[in-house]
């Protein structure tokens, strides 16, 4: 799915980044812990979070994310803005919530990129 | 490429809004140098919760790089209040942050673990009052 899909489908306003919405998202992921991030997400992935700071924007350039979602309408402040530009980090801001952004995307077929433990889920489900 | 290239950063303790710079400077630098992708991410993920613990905690730091043919070490040693209790720290989950880190997404307890994660070899020393020198190294393959 491409960032622009993904824009319709959360009616997203854009923040950063209207010239890179062709680029693909394979994976998802939603944290507001940026360490969580950093470990666990795939080079490529879309991050939906409710933290707005510059570290939302340099742990995406760390992690190489192909973009970032903000929930529940927020807002970033112009310095996250143009540190979103500088680092080519597409950033773009949802009405929804976090919970109703992420159904909404993995119904629409995203895949988790987060996989703490592999095989736990399958596990504990007896599977 | 045959020979060492080493190059050092200053990095500034409280620095919030500052934080990561180095890294992204270091990534972006090893990316030119024709790194590979993965292991130019994996350094850049361990160099950025280095910094971020400097950023968190210390006063002031230096982070080293160095590149040889067959690695890439980094080593980030601040002058700060230091680690008493390494195994502790390791912990995943351990935290001592304070509102204010956690407010950047950070201080969660997962740092040193996310370095140890994304690392061949890890070693970290600390003196109480002192200051804490953490050294990492990848291999190249």
């Amino acid at each position: 799915m491409t960032l622009g899909e993904v824009r319709r489908l959360l009616s997203c306003e854009i923040f950063a980044g209207d010239e890179m919405l062709e680029r693909t998202v394979t994976f998802g992921c939603a944290s507001d812990l940026m360490s969580d991030v950093l470990a666990f997400s795939r080079a490529g992935a879309l991050l939906l979070t409710g933290l707005v700071n510059v570290q939302t924007i340099q742990t995406a350039f760390i992690a190489e994310l192909n973009g970032i979602i903000l929930v529940r309408g927020k807002h970033p402040n112009g310095k996250v803005e143009e540190l979103a530009r500088e680092k080519k980090i597409p950033l773009l801001g949802t009405p929804y919530s976090m919970y109703e952004a992420c159904g909404i995307l993995y119904r629409a077929g995203i895949p988790s990129t987060m996989q703490p433990e592999p095989g736990l889920a399958e596990r504990r489900a007896g599977k | 490429m045959s020979r060492k290239i080493a190059q050092v950063f200053a990095v500034r303790g409280k620095d919030f809004l500052g934080g990561g710079r180095v890294s992204t400077e270091i990534k972006t630098m090893l990316r030119e140098l024709g790194i590979a992708p993965e292991i130019v991410r994996r350094v850049a993920i361990a160099t950025y919760e280095a910094e971020m613990n400097i950023v968190m905690y210390a006063e002031e730091a230096t982070i080293t790089v160095e590149l040889t043919p067959q690695a890439v070490r980094v080593v980030a040693e601040d002058r700060g209040p230091g680690i008493p209790d390494i195994g502790l720290a390791m912990q995943e989950g351990f935290s001592t942050a304070t509102p204010e880190m956690r407010e950047m997404g950070f201080g969660a307890g997962m740092g040193l673990p996310n370095i140890k994660r994304n690392t061949d070899r890890l070693s970290i020393t600390s003196t109480a009052g002192r200051g804490t020198r953490v050294e990492f190294a990848l291999d190249i393959h």
